[in-house]
């Protein structure tokens, strides 16, 4: 064993980049899930809009690009599940692990000449003056932008649902769609808009992977994420700060045991692989005992008879 | 006489296989209560649909203030001054008071300022309540009161009642009613739904009567007897339930020191109590919906289990029994909610006979279901009630609620129980359906049932019951006998007005 070789600094730093596409997709989701839909394709929509997402980059040369690509990708596939439950009123649940199997099939072919191509790089943002800090500048401030724009958005979603007149309409949407409906909100129209959002989020979740994180393209690179990131959102009680709690634990945990696989630690890999998914359920579960609950029409069908 | 606020002319609406409204009209004057008066199904919430844009009619014309009204949304009916109290579906438990309050407004202040203004209106007209508490934590009649502050703070015009005070206590009822005669003061007209006859007779100025989506009349209620109106409703001679003298025998039901912990977050819990049921008898239960009917419901019925001492059937501990092992012993249940609760909605009538009655009416055998049998049950409970149905292979869903009912009461009634313990029957039932099943209910207790009622009607208990208690906070008031019950006595024991007060201008 060779703990020397881990540098805290180094895997702070590597923290933020692991949590960043789960953020995205569990923020998205979360949005989703406050309007009242369920959502299960959130995998399906990652990894079309990380196929997405490089594609465009890869031939345009321009990642900033690409990432707009992979939340329009992801966007258009959410659609295609907006459709079959709003308006055909088909079953969430079975809808959104159709569009789960479709999104992994569907980014496969898409993929076909991508592989082992490698991307253009992704410009990093390395904050004047803030970077120099020893420690907390190389941990905190040396990421490229997307790293902010998902701890942004966790501000803006928490923001607006909570301070908003949309934000309001968005949960009573969730919680009561028939009271919302008495009252004229369009409920299939905020529920698509919702949706989408969440489709464009999980997308640029996608994107970060194969476009930063990796940076290249592979077959069903996403690897679950988009699962835990449905996991996530039950967990943290439909609360944006707890998302981030959640996807920040897996990050870390995720990052502390790569690094002791590398330490070569005498305990067995499968054990390390599976310690971030059971650390972070375990850790939302415990924190989710207190009494919020989810929001009262999920993933119950809206028709407005009559 | 005033001006006219609203005009409506020939409004007609048709869904497929029935016209909801056929060309209905009448006028509503500023400053007075209209009464809507219909049985179920006579088309009143098409037509305040209509009126609040909803629904859009299919031929007719509405005048609002001497020009055409035609909303498209409810956005435009809240524009154009008309307001709406909804009967059930329009809270959102999780969300508090003012967000609940800024969801029915058009340009909602900032929370804080609307948090003051709520106080403000709600100190006015005697309603108060504070805009933080959510309002799941609410009791009925203070979620009545979010409703009708938000319409309030609309500066509305036309207020739309839809049976505003089913879930109030006969205090909280009066203190209502002085809130509606200080807004009719100020020249807003309120139009009023209700099944209760007495009351429109207390408060509206002029009624309309719908019946099969036709205007078959209109009354001076203070002038007409409820009696009158309800045959005007019913389009026939009504036929009151009448009860027979009966004997009352040993002791069927004997409910000591029942505590139960509500299952659910927004629920009630039962609170130590004690009651005994005679065999002949009928004993009702009223109180303010949501203070412990559905738990005790569920308490007795066996899907709530309690200490197998705190209830006992004859004299044998049954607290700890199942649902099924209960009904073998002879005590059944009806829940309120007909449809998930009393009868599985896309199940036949055949498979919700066979669903209660299968013990008692030995519809099973070794595990196997006797089809023919159960048929044969659904078919007699069918033609006993009266339940206008194709057959017994309809599906719960498709009947209307009288007629659902009618079959919900019926299928337990005719199982013979030894106690019968039914939640609302009559809830949402028109005029007749209700005095049927009032009357097989008296009718079963002559045979020597006991039967325990759970009603939020009091009129509907006074005219059935022997002895009446009432729940209120899941506590159960003294029991007393129902005959030399006055209407102040039987709102204290419901729990009095719950805090609310009268308006202080």
């Amino acid at each position: 064993m060779d703990f020397s070789s881990i540098n805290p600094i180094l895997l702070l730093a590597s923290l933020m980049v692991m949590a960043t596409p789960l953020l995205l997709a569990a923020t998205g989701e979360l949005v989703v899930e406050k309007a009242g839909v369920l959502n299960l394709g959130v995998e399906g929509m990652m990894i079309t809009g990380a196929i997405c997402g490089f594609a465009i980059a890869v031939n345009t040369g321009s990642p900033i690009l690409g990432l707009f690509a992979a939340a329009a990708g992801g966007a258009a596939l959410s659609l295609l599940f907006a459709i079959l439950t709003q308006f055909a009123l088909a079953n969430q649940v079975a809808s959104g692990l159709s569009l789960t199997l479709f999104g992994l099939g569907l980014s496969a072919l898409i993929g076909q000449g991508y592989q082992g191509i490698k991307p253009p790089p992704f410009p990093r943002l390395e904050i004047p003056l803030l970077s120099d800090i020893p420690v907390l500048g190389p941990i905190l401030f040396r990421h490229d932008i997307v790293v902010y724009f998902g701890i942004a958005l966790v501000v803006a979603v928490w923001w607006v649902l909570k301070n908003t007149r949309a934000g309001l309409v968005l949960r009573a949407v969730g919680e009561n769609h028939d009271a919302a409906h008495a009252l004229g909100y369009k409920v299939v129209r905020i529920r698509i808009l919702a949706i989408m959002f969440g489709g464009a989020c999980a997308g640029l979740g996608g994107a970060y992977i194969s476009l930063i994180r990796v940076p290249q393209w592979t077959e069903g690179m996403t690897a679950g994420i988009g699962w835990i990131a449905l996991a996530l959102v039950v967990f943290a009680s439909w609360k944006p700060w707890r998302v981030m709690l959640g996807a920040y634990l897996f990050g870390g945990v995720t990052v502390i045991q790569l690094n002791l696989q590398a330490a070569g630690v005498a305990i067995p890999v499968e054990y390390l692989a599976m310690s971030p998914y059971l650390i972070t359920i375990l850790v939302l579960v415990i924190m989710s005992a207190d009494k919020s609950s989810a929001p009262a029409s999920l993933g119950r069908s809206f028709h407005a008879s009559q | 006489m005033t001006e006219t606020l609203l005009t409506i002319e020939g409004l007609t609406k048709a869904y497929p296989g029935v016209v909801a409204n056929d060309n209905v009209s009448f006028t509503i004057h500023e400053g007075e209560v209209h009464a809507l008066l219909g049985e179920n199904g006579a088309g009143k919430s098409t037509l305040v649909k209509m009126i609040y844009g909803l629904v859009k009619p299919d031929s007719g014309t509405m005048t609002l203030r001497g020009a055409p009204y035609t909303p498209s949304e409810p956005r435009a009916a809240r524009a154009a001054g008309v307001a709406m109290v909804f009967q059930h579906f329009s809270l959102f438990d999780a969300l508090n008071v003012a967000e609940n309050i800024a969801l029915g407004m058009e340009n909602p202040p900032a929370m804080r300022d609307l948090a003051a203004r709520i106080r403000e209106v709600s100190e006015t007209y005697g309603l108060p309540i504070d805009p933080y508490r959510t309002v799941g934590d609410l009791s009925a009649g203070e979620r009545q009161r979010v409703e009708i502050i938000r319409c309030l703070l609309q500066d509305p015009r036309l207020l739309i009642m839809d049976e505003p005070t089913s879930v109030l206590t006969p205090q909280e009822v009066e203190i209502l009613f002085q809130t509606l005669r200080k807004l009719t003061a100020e020249g807003v007209a309120i139009l009023y739904i209700s099944h209760k006859l007495e009351e429109i007779r207390a408060l509206c100025d002029q009624a309309t009567i719908l019946r099969l989506g036709k205007n078959v009349g209109t009354c001076v209620p203070a002038e007409t007897t409820a009696r009158e109106m309800a045959e005007m409703m019913v389009g026939s001679a009504f036929q009151a339930p009448e009860r027979a003298p009966r004997e009352l025998g040993d002791v069927a039901l004997d409910i000591t020191g029942l505590s139960v912990k509500s299952p659910s977050e927004f629920g009630t819990s039962l609170r130590n109590l004690h009651l005994t049921l005679r065999a002949g008898e009928i004993l009702g239960l009223g109180g303010v919906a949501g203070n412990g009917q559905d738990e005790l419901l569920a308490a007795l019925s066996g899907e709530l289990r309690s200490d197998p001492d705190s209830i006992k059937l004859k004299g044998q501990p049954i607290g700890r029994l199942g649902p099924n092992a209960r009904r073998q012993l002879g005590l059944l249940t009806a829940p309120e909610e007909r449809l998930g609760h009393a009868a599985a909605p896309d199940m036949s009538l055949t498979e919700n006979a066979a669903l209660t009655g299968a013990q008692r009416e030995g519809l099973v055998s070794n595990g196997f279901l006797k089809w023919g049998k159960a048929r044969d049950f659904a078919e007699a409970v069918i033609a006993r009630f009266d339940v206008r149905t194709p057959g017994p292979g309809t599906a719960a869903r498709a009947l209307s609620g009288g007629n659902l009912q009618k079959f919900v009461i019926g299928r337990e009634v005719m199982q013979r129980p030894e106690v019968l313990v039914v939640n609302q029957p009559t809830w949402g039932v028109d005029a007749s359906a209700a005095a049927a099943i009032r009357q097989a209910l008296l009718d079963l207790a002559g045979q020597g049932t006991a039967v325990l009622v759970i009603s939020q009607d009091l009129d509907e208990l006074m005219e059935i019951s022997d002895r009446f208690g009432a729940l209120n906070e899941g506590r159960l008031s003294d029991i007393r006998p129902a005959q030399d019950l006055s209407v102040d006595e039987i709102g204290l024991m419901m729990g009095g007005a719950h805090g609310m007060e009268v308006a202080h201008v």
